[in-house]
């Protein structure tokens, strides 16, 4: 019991010194978590997907589109049990500042495969029975002050003009992690347009998506839908919907990379301060330590004092950071807005944050304990602070 | 009087230890802040380089990129007959009508795709791109299923080295030749011949036109003179402008996330300065008396402290500015999401930045060095020589 006291008033004996140390521990286990948060929401759409889900987009690459009368063949194919579709539309809310996901959809058809996004029916109805109709996400809605009934007009990039949609649902997500910051509007309002003004462009889909009905199916059907496009014109390439998002992923993986080291580097930097910190504490107790050693204390004894203190202080700093990471992460996501969809600090962030200060305390205590142990008491008696 | 230099200089000699691992946590977060600087240095070049500053793009208007972007073959043939563009010494417009796609493909060794450009370029196209350059092979054939590689493609990309083939428009397309265009983002580029593309990828109509300008000058007008016109739906931008916007969406993520960093990094650091200069002060109040009564001002204390904090600051600094060299060596790639595509840009280290970077770590410094020189300077004679 007398350890642990010893420990604590060790800990308390130069206050300012603490207290700054706590300081530098909190922060640097905030920017961790707070890292790795930032990661972990470049991920969350990856996450969200559900394993029974498909996407199937032309094999050269995202800009090119398939034909229209791809569904009624994907369709047949043995174990899809819906197929729907989406364009990107990429349009300008305003200012090109104000960036979120539209798609352009096939209606109920799509809707049915994400269940995820829950309306109330009678606003679902509304919305497909309005051509000019578009459901947005309540966390779009919130940024924007949309409300049902409300027309967003949005100037399309890569189909020209002003448009303008009508909301008709506010979508909840029905998991904290389902993105909705993202507008949905019909395919066929666009598509109509398209058909008068450049036909050439018509009846083409981004990507169609195929709900399937046993998740063990997904590489045999993937591969069935991609053979029956085999040698024409547009190719086929049909993944989960999970490695589908993966691969915007590991489009910017550089930086996703960039960031997870820097979230190791802050510990580091951390690890050096905590270490000079106990460096010197130990340094000016060495009399004390040799005072001890007199009085018949082993080394077991100053080993078990040094990493008390250490690791006293790296949880304190850690339950600090871990409670502050809260608010600061639900402060950001609010001010991001719609850049980061989802931005939640997951249970294994947390874990690694304490394990991360665990490592902090047991390094930081390492030379001091070597230092304390090995000196030699006549020695040590004789060293003033 | 002043404290002479020396005496600072060795303090921080003597405790070895400590110094060294300030000097390290303050080492790591200037490292940090340069290497973000760098990397935006290295973006801002690779765009500026990759315009030339009297060609002239022409895409649709409100498409962003050229991907996005159409230009049928009647409007291209009104752009290519204004008289305000360049003439090669054969008399021909230097006009490139240009036909640009993405298409996605595997890394090598890692088999992750990404989203790569493929250019068709015009007759002209390669010729107004001065600072393009073969490097090995050839250049294409017009009207074969040839093409040639930008440097940093066909190192990091499956299929994209010379005599290689690449799949894609239902046909087999083989490198016949690999460009050096200097770092600038064309080297994250493929270039064919944009007839073939465009009848590889059936499409009767370009992604862009570009033309070059006899006279620089001109360029407001014939801004002008396109947008004005009623046949044409196009915009016009000088070509460095376009690419410089294209990533600008890139540079701003970068410069706030090295910012955000750097600041959450160097509360850190301060920190740590701020304990071991404490501590430095702790050890030495007898000394600090002894000075005090040998004549040395409050003033003078002050500043030998807050020098000695500087003086750490910048070793610190000098060691991760050092480390951030290296940097130079490498490369960075990711895919630019606003033209939705890979490009390649490395890090680059001027004087401004290395200006920017010490000053920076020396203000780490003077605030992390400030509240103990302040407590060093206000102990009074009597009680600091009692001390000791």
């Amino acid at each position: 019991m007398y350890l642990f006291i010893l420990i604590a008033r060790n800990t308390l004996r130069h206050k300012l010194r603490t207290l700054l140390t706590v300081l530098g521990l909190t922060v640097a286990t905030i920017s961790f978590g707070f890292l790795q948060t930032v990661v972990d929401a470049w991920y969350s759409g990856a996450e969200g997907a559900a394993a029974t889900t498909l996407v199937t987009r032309n094999a050269t690459s995202l800009v090119f589109p398939l034909p229209l009368s791809y569904e009624a063949r994907i369709r047949a194919v043995d174990g899809v049990t819906g197929v729907g579709y989406a364009n990107w539309f990429g349009g300008i809310y305003q200012d090109p500042k104000n960036f979120f996901a539209q798609f352009a959809v096939s209606g109920e058809s799509y809707l049915n495969i994400y269940p995820d996004y829950l309306m109330p029916a009678a606003d679902r109805a509304a919305f497909l029975r309005d051509r000019k109709g578009a459901i947005v996400g309540r966390k779009l809605a919130d940024q924007y002050g949309f409300k049902v009934g409300d027309i967003i007009p949005i100037k399309g990039t890569i189909y020209p003009g002003t448009w303008e949609f009508v909301v008709r649902a506010i979508y909840d997500g029905a998991k904290s992690t389902t993105n909705t910051a993202t507008m949905f509007f019909h395919w066929d309002y666009i598509n109509e347009a398209v058909k008068r003004q450049a036909p050439r462009r018509a009846n083409q889909v981004g990507v169609y998506v195929i709900e399937i009905r046993q998740p063990e199916d997904a590489a045999l059907i993937s591969n069935a839908v991609d053979a029956q496009f085999r040698n024409s014109l547009a190719e086929t390439l049909t993944e989960t919907e999970k490695a589908f998002q993966l691969g915007f992923v590991s489009m910017s993986e550089a930086i996703v990379v960039a960031i997870r080291v820097v979230s190791f580097v802050v510990i580091v930097i951390i690890m050096a301060v905590m270490a000079n910190t106990m460096a010197m504490s130990a340094r000016e107790r060495l009399a004390e330590y040799a005072t001890l050693k007199v009085l018949g204390f082993g080394p077991g004894f100053l080993t078990a004092l040094i990493f008390g203190e250490s690791l006293l202080l790296a949880a304190a700093g850690c339950v600090l950071g871990v409670i502050l990471l809260f608010p600061l992460a639900s402060g950001f996501a609010r001010l991001m807005g719609t850049m980061f969809p989802v931005f939640e600090v997951a249970p294994l962030t947390v874990l690694q944050q304490v394990l991360a200060a665990l490592v902090i305390g047991c390094v930081a205590a390492i030379a001091p304990t070597l230092r304390a142990t090995r000196v030699n008491i006549v020695e040590g008696l004789r060293s003033i602070g | 009087m002043k404290i002479p230099f020396s005496y600072i200089a060795r303090n921080l000699w003597t405790r070895r230890l400590t110094t060294a691992l300030t000097a390290g946590g303050l080492a790591l977060v200037v490292f940090v802040f340069a290497t973000v600087l760098m990397l935006d240095e290295g973006l801002r070049t690779t765009l500026v380089t990759t315009g030339e500053y009297d060609n002239v793009v022409l895409i649709r208007r409100s498409a962003e990129t050229e991907v996005q972007s159409g230009v049928d073959r009647a409007q291209a043939a009104v752009v290519a007959s204004h008289p305000s563009i360049a003439r090669s010494t054969d008399g021909q417009a230097l006009v490139s009508r240009e036909s640009v796609v993405l298409i996605s493909l595997p890394k090598r060794g890692s088999d992750k795709p990404s989203n790569i450009v493929i250019r068709g370029i015009g007759e002209r196209g390669a010729a107004m791109r001065p600072q393009v350059r073969m490097t090995e092979g050839r250049m294409f054939r017009p009207g074969a299923s040839e093409v040639i590689a930008g440097a940093s493609i066909a190192r990091r990309f499956a299929g994209a080295g010379i005599g290689e083939t690449l799949r894609f428009g239902q046909r087999e397309w083989t490198v016949v030749g690999l460009f050096d265009a200097q770092n600038s983002g064309f080297d994250s580029e493929i270039w064919g011949d944009a007839e073939q593309l465009g009848q590889a990828f059936r499409r009767t109509g370009f992604s862009s036109v570009i033309v070059r300008l006899a006279d620089s000058a001109a360029f407001e007008r014939f801004k002008k003179d396109i947008e004005s016109d009623p046949r044409l739906t196009l915009e016009a931008k000088r070509e460095q402008t376009f690419y410089a916007d294209q990533s600008k969406a890139l540079s701003t993520f970068i410069s706030y996330l090295g910012l955000a960093l750097s600041i959450i990094f160097s509360i850190g650091a301060m920190i740590g300065a701020t304990i071991t200069m404490y501590a430095s002060v702790a050890n030495r109040v007898g000394e600090i008396g002894t000075l005090r009564a040998l004549g040395f001002q409050r003033r003078s204390i002050l500043a030998a402290f807050l020098s000695e904090a500087m003086l750490l600051a910048l070793v610190g600094g000098a060691v991760g500015l050092f480390c951030a060299s290296f940097m130079q060596f490498l490369s960075f790639s990711t895919t630019n999401f606003q033209s939705f595509s890979e490009l390649a840009f490395g890090f680059r280290l001027n004087p401004p930045i290395i200006v920017k970077t010490l000053i920076f770590s020396l203000i780490m410094g003077i605030i992390g060095g400030f509240l103990p020189a302040v407590r060093a300077a206000r102990l009074k004679i009597v009680d600091a020589l009692r001390a000791a």
